[in-house]
């Protein structure tokens, strides 16, 4: 499938998705309460976008975004990636555990990474920091005056 | 090197042997004798954090073998083992569970910081949140060993200067006041 | 939702069913780094294991965004150790694209043939500690013997045995040493004569086919669903070698054949990986007679600056599929940077695999998962 026939089908979809093809892959942005919807339609026919390669946040000083990076195990010429912007100061979006599996540990890194909230998520606890750690250390704002050198 | 020097004329055995008919006696010191048997027995601890503990797989097959030296059965358990090798980056998070490892370990105890991580934070020293600059901001260490990993006959010199010290007889605190003038 | 890490206090606590509770804990002999287990059993058999993660975690994503692009490229050879030059090629090809720098034959054939070598060194450590694991000593030391000989060939060429920072963007650091062919070569003909050591030793073995058949079994659905790459996939029946799918440096001229299983036990994870070292054997016979002369690194600017915008790069390492994703501001030093592990990905299967299994199975599928914890904490 060719960019304009995913765009065209995505359109019909979810009007408000806007599009940026200007790297390498299709972006995809829509709102955090739509991208649940449209991950399902794309996981199913005919799209069958079943293979989540990559799940993680960008911290722009305004925003927050969260980045997935989609394909198909069937044909892996086609690569899409989806894109939500979060509120910085309430992160809050659904999980797409139950679509893709391999998305429980990448949520629960993004969570203690970034502060993001995972709404339905079945474990959501820190991963690799340690128990008592205060702040989220990838956000820009992070504040380290031991460790950190401001260059 | 002072230490190097102390030991260029003591006898790879610790004694005088006295020639008599019908074979020999040996007289010594316990001392001399106890830290001999030390020194060529040390069981290391397999401690592998990270990309050190490959050296030091290497260094234990055939080709860098360092059983030669005595250090032929690495124990699994910390209360079976005399010496432990630090092979890679200490983190927040490892830190209490070296310091329960060391403190399980039976005396007489040693540490070797192998890698340039385990001695002060390595190339992870500015602007990481996590690492802990050098292991011994946790346990005391007795020998260093630079290298971004080590060579395997870096770690045998180790090893080597490690039996020295240890046939040397002094505790750290001797050493201390000892090299101190 | 919690914000605190629930820690099981208590290990030795009996679970509603008198289910034991105990801890693999960081320092363990099999679990190749540090990785911290915790597993509830009932008698032997397996219920759940939960991994506990970031006892190596060197914050490696925020050190690299004060870094330039010339020198985050050393701290990736200590995040996967084992194939430290396909982990510098990810990097230098993410920063070649973005820059379009072009890059000479010579450096491209030289390359691919390091990679090779680095993948064979890796499964030959993963041959001898596998075996270790379930008992047997001898292999760990055969192959050790044929990876010293490829350490020796990294040293001459590169000057370090296990993190080489030889592959720049543009190219090489420097030229390959006169004897690099010869000793290339050697190997070639050594390995060739003794990889059945390996066949007679372990493959053959009742003791191990007993211990590692039917013994983990992963679904293609479920490797597909768990993000599952790498020879873990490959026994599965999943087509996954990004060298086939998106061909990077010399490998779309090159011959070879992708190993595809389809019964996803642990035995035949083994069986993929020492086939596809026969595969690399293939690949580095046809490019070593022909190297092509001329530059060894393409013409650069002193400082690199990515434009604006973002990239992603994927390479086939030795374990699976590893993902490079810089978001950039146009800057000296990257904005984010996102390394996606396959090591992070395989680990998370290995609940699902060994539920109803016995602890002595256990090993054995952790084995075949080939992980490496600090590519997993980064």
């Amino acid at each position: 499938m060719t960019n304009e026939d995913i765009k065209t089908y995505i359109t019909t979809h979810t009007p408000e998705a806007t599009f940026d093809e200007t790297g390498e892959w299709l972006n995809i942005i829509v709102y955090p309460n739509q991208l649940k919807t449209l991950a399902t339609i794309l996981n199913g026919q005919p799209m069958q976008l079943d293979f989540l390669f990559c799940l993680t946040c960008v911290d722009y000083k305004t925003h927050l975004t969260m980045v997935y990076h989609l394909t198909s195990s069937k044909d892996r010429t086609i690569n899409i990636v989806l894109k939500a912007n979060l509120d910085r100061t309430q992160p809050l979006i659904e999980t797409v555990c139950d679509i893709w599996r391999t998305a429980e540990f990448h949520e629960r890194e993004v969570f203690e990474m970034f502060g993001v909230q995972f709404i339905n998520h079945p474990d959501l606890r820190k991963l690799i920091l340690e128990d008592g750690f205060k702040g989220y250390p990838l956000r820009k704002d992070f504040e380290d005056p031991i460790n950190m050198i401001k260059l | 090197m002072e230490l190097n020097e102390n030991i260029a004329g003591n006898p790879p055995f610790p004694g005088i042997i006295h020639e008599t008919p019908g074979g020999g006696i040996v007289v010594s010191t316990f001392d001399n004798v106890i830290n001999w048997a030390r020194s060529n027995s040390l069981w290391p601890l397999s401690f592998a954090t990270s990309c050190c503990g490959i050296e030091m797989m290497s260094t234990a097959s055939a080709k860098y073998d360092f059983s030669r030296f005595g250090f032929e059965v690495a124990r699994a358990s910390p209360r079976q083992a005399d010496v432990i090798i630090i092979a890679g980056t200490i983190v927040n998070k490892m830190a209490p569970v070296l310091k329960r490892l060391y403190d399980q370990m039976a005396d007489p105890k040693y540490v070797i910081a192998m890698g340039a991580c385990a001695i002060s934070g390595g190339p992870f020293f500015y602007n990481t949140y996590s690492v802990v600059k050098g292991a011994d901001h946790i346990i005391p260490v007795d020998v260093y060993i630079p290298g971004c990993p080590p060579r395997p006959e870096a770690l045998l010199h180790s090893l080597i200067s490690l039996q020295e010290k240890i046939k040397m007889g002094m505790t750290r605190d001797q050493i201390r006041t000892e090299f101190k003038q | 939702m919690y914000n605190e890490t629930e820690i099981i206090k208590d290990t030795t606590e009996l679970g509603p069913d008198g289910e034991l509770v105990i801890n693999m804990g960081p320092q363990h002999p099999a679990t190749h780094g540090v990785l911290h287990l915790v597993v509830t059993l009932n008698g032997e058999t397996i219920k759940k294991i939960e991994p506990h993660l970031g006892y190596i975690h060197r914050s490696i994503e925020k050190m690299c965004e004060s870094l330039t692009y010339r020198q985050f490229i050393y701290v990736t050879s200590r995040m996967d150790y084992l194939s430290s030059h396909i982990n510098n090629t990810a990097c230098a090809l993410l920063v070649e694209k973005g820059m379009q720098i072009e890059v000479p034959e010579r450096a491209k054939v030289v390359r691919t043939i390091l990679n090779e070598l680095t993948r064979i060194a890796s499964h030959e450590l993963w041959i001898g500690a596998m075996a270790m694991d379930l008992g047997a000593f001898t292999p760990f030391f055969y192959a050790f013997r044929e990876r010293e000989m490829i350490t020796d060939i990294m040293e001459d060429t590169c000057g370090a045995r296990l993190t080489m920072n030889y592959i720049v963007p543009g190219g090489l650091m420097y030229d390959i040493h006169p004897e690099f062919q010869t000793k290339v070569k050697a190997f070639v003909k050594q390995f060739k004569e003794k990889v059945t050591e390996y066949e007679d030793l372990v493959t053959g073995n009742v003791i191990f086919q007993s211990r590692t058949k039917g013994i983990g079994v992963l679904t293609a659905e479920d490797a597909i669903s768990y993000g599952c790459t790498g020879p873990v996939a490959r026994a599965s029946g999943v087509k996954c070698d990004m060298r086939k799918i998106a061909p990077y440096d010399a490998y779309d001229r090159v011959e070879f054949d992708e190993i595809i299983e389809t019964d996803g036990d642990s035995f035949t994870r083994y069986l993929v990986r020492v086939k596809e070292m026969n595969q690399s054997i293939r690949i580095i016979e046809q490019l070593i007679d022909n190297i092509p002369e001329g530059e060894f690194v393409g013409k650069t600017k002193n400082v690199l600056k990515l434009a604006k915008g973002e990239f992603y790069q994927r390479v086939e390492t030795a374990r699976g599929e590893l993902g490079v994703y810089i978001v950039s501001e146009g800057g000296t030093t990257p904005h984010r940077i996102k390394f996606r592990s396959p090591g992070f990905s395989n680990l998370s299967v290995l609940d699902h695999i060994s539920k109803g299994s016995k602890i002595g199975d256990l090993m054995a599928t952790m084995g075949t998962l080939d992980l490496v914890i600090p590519d997993i904490d980064r």
